[in-house]
């Protein structure tokens, strides 16, 4: 039994991170319609560049951190202004497809700069230890992503209902025509967007540097798992999308320890049990 | 969001090549084996079984609109079924339509989860259960031999009980038997798009609306151009274990179903024959970018972005377009 609890705690923190990429996905795809199948890699990027500042430089963990973000928002930016801004009125077909483009160019660029094998750099020590949870030592830093993961759930929802900037967003994604006639610079906020979105990727692969290994399959291993998370939570759903990482984080947490060779079809029954009962996701409005 | 009548507003036109130019390059892959020595035939094997899986691809995106992202699942069920026939009974055509069938049925049961939705949604599905095809390759050990796959998979003899057995034994054999299937295969692809059936396909993909106002019922059709897609995936898959004498999981994983998508894209979706001619540019791109570096998958991905941006009709329609030029004479054709 309190393995069970415990292993439902380790499964939060995975949901963690799993919740700040499906974030990312989510917003740009509900202002821009675009969804971004290199979303994983930014995911990536934001971690190698972490692990550069802070694994092998040995700066500032938060410095690390911010420039990991900085860095990858200006990747996101590069993305958006030069190459999806002139795809919205095509067929989203190819907007897939270029974005799947950089997924290839994405990872092998990270292959080429970083290699391939890797060691994972020392907990920073405000966040070491141990705390003991149903009788189990519980990392602090599991502890450290569950809160991270809310305080950004938190800030994002006083954002969007809350500021000037969140209600322009709002506006924009439900009606661009009409946004760009009242004076709101659409191209300036999807700029905005997306890179917003790719530093919430980036801030879920930064903070997992310190105990996760990264590798240039990163990216696609989390892209593929927050696409079921968006599906079972609707896309273009905040609300969905952290139920959503809730549900699969913790359920990956205990088919690891249940079942360990079928962990990952659990995740697709459940993704094609809500297909066949609420194809719109189970947040959908 | 809805599935809403919304016409793609692209008025794709399907372009074929002339009869000369088809006998002329069917007489060249008939004659290759007495040219090109054992590599060439190699690659031409793998050019062939690509533009299979190209072409099944292409039915479901060029013909029907629907974007699939995990044709390596099926891929791999056609690769991994027919290796464990002929690990069970070398018989080469057992082998190669039982692995077919049963990406058949693979992707009868995913299309039905799949179909539920379109575009967008549908692509990140595909992408999904691709994977989770992959993920049972990998950890399904008892079955598919986890990371090291199956190996020692015979070239068995094409066999049909009391009328012949032909051994396959040498690479020019089996070269001719991945031909004539690629050939049949390939002419049941062209009567396929070029039946009612492909029209009502392409209805599909213009006007969803309209077709479902003529009675249609639209997803019963994508749901037959998902198994058409996923059979010749398969059949693509099941010709491999043969040609490679192993099957490991990496067939199933979502690179794989980048290649008939990126062989799609440079020969050009507008085209019968895009995928055909995409899937060889794809291992002459491949054969030359590996020459001088190991990270060929960057400059698969520029050319992939650069297609995107600028040459969306690929590289049949380009020279289409050429042609029609210079002949302006033939325009209604």
């Amino acid at each position: 039994m309190e393995t069970l609890a415990f292993q439902g705690v380790v499964g939060l923190s995975m949901a963690m991170y799993l919740w700040l990429i499906s974030a990312g996905l989510t917003i740009i795809f509900g202002v821009l319609g675009v969804i971004n199948f290199a979303h994983g890699s930014l995911f990536m990027l934001g971690a190698y560049l972490a692990f550069t500042f802070y694994g092998l430089l040995g700066w500032n963990f938060w410095l690390a951190i911010l420039l990991s973000l900085a860095g990858t928002a200006v990747v996101g930016w590069a993305m958006e202004r030069f190459f999806l801004r002139y795809l919205y009125g095509v067929d989203e077909a190819y907007q897939l497809l270029l974005t799947f483009g950089f997924i290839l160019i994405l990872d092998d660029a990270v292959k080429m700069i970083w290699g391939g094998v890797f060691r994972i750099p020392d907990i920073p020590a405000f966040l070491e230890g141990h705390w003991s949870v149903f009788g189990r030592p519980f990392p602090v830093y599991n502890a450290f992503i569950i809160a991270a993961g809310i305080v950004v759930g938190i800030v994002l929802w006083l954002g969007f209902e809350r500021t000037w900037w969140g209600r322009t967003v709002r506006a924009t994604a439900s009606d661009r025509e009409m946004a760009n006639a009242i004076g709101v610079n659409v191209p300036r906020v999807f700029s905005g967007v997306f890179m917003l979105g790719a530093m919430l990727a980036a801030l879920g692969g930064a903070l997992g540097t310190p105990v996760r290994v990264v590798s240039p399959g990163l990216g696609a291993a989390m892209i593929i798992q927050a696409f079921v998370i968006t599906v079972i939570g609707g896309l273009g759903n905040l609300k969905g999308a952290f139920v959503g990482s809730l549900i699969v984080g913790v359920l990956s947490a205990y088919g690891t320890l249940l079942f360990p060779v079928f962990e990952l079809a659990l995740i697709y029954l459940i993704m094609a049990v809500v297909l066949l009962v609420r194809p719109q996701g189970l947040f959908a409005r | 969001m809805g599935e809403g009548p919304v016409a793609s507003g692209s008025r794709r036109r399907i372009v074929t090549p002339g009869r000369s130019a088809i006998g002329g390059l069917v007489l060249a892959l008939v004659l290759l084996p007495l040219v090109g020595g054992q590599y060439a035939q190699y690659v031409a094997i793998q050019v062939l079984i690509l533009s299979l899986f190209a072409l099944g691809f292409n039915i479901l995106f060029g013909y029907t609109g629907l974007l699939s992202f995990g044709q390596a699942g099926f891929y791999a069920v056609g690769a991994y079924g027919c290796a464990k026939l002929l690990l069970l009974t070398p018989s080469l055509l057992f082998g190669v339509v039982g692995g077919t069938l049963l990406a058949g049925a693979a992707a009868l049961v995913l299309g039905v989860l799949c179909i539920r939705h379109t575009r967008i949604y549908f692509s990140m599905l595909t992408l999904a259960f691709g994977m989770m095809i992959f993920s049972m390759a990998l950890k399904w050990r008892d079955f598919t031999g986890g990371d090291d796959g199956l190996v020692g998979i015979p070239r068995a003899p094409l066999e049909i009980p009391g009328l012949v057995s032909i051994s396959m034994a040498s690479m020019g054999r089996y070269y001719y038997f991945v031909l004539a299937v690629s050939l049949v295969a390939i002419a049941i692809a062209y009567r396929l798009v070029h039946s009612p059936l492909g029209l009502t396909f392409q209805g599909i993909r213009d006007s969803e609306g309209r077709m479902a106002f003529t009675g249609v019922s639209v997803r019963t059709y994508r749901l037959i151009a998902f198994v058409i897609a996923g059979l010749y995936a398969g059949l693509a898959g099941a010709l491999l274990p043969a040609l490679e004498n192993t099957v490991t999981p990496p067939v199933a994983h979502w690179t794989t179903s980048a290649d008939p998508v990126l062989a799609t894209l440079l020969g050009g979706i507008q085209a019968f024959a895009g995928p055909i001619v995409g899937a060889f540019l794809f291992f002459m791109i491949k054969d030359i970018i590996v020459r001088f570096t190991e990270y060929w998958l960057i400059w698969l991905g520029i050319i992939v972005v650069v297609l995107v941006m600028g040459f969306r009709g690929g590289v049949v329609s380009l020279a289409t377009a050429r042609w029609r030029a210079l002949r302006p004479g033939r325009e209604g054709a």
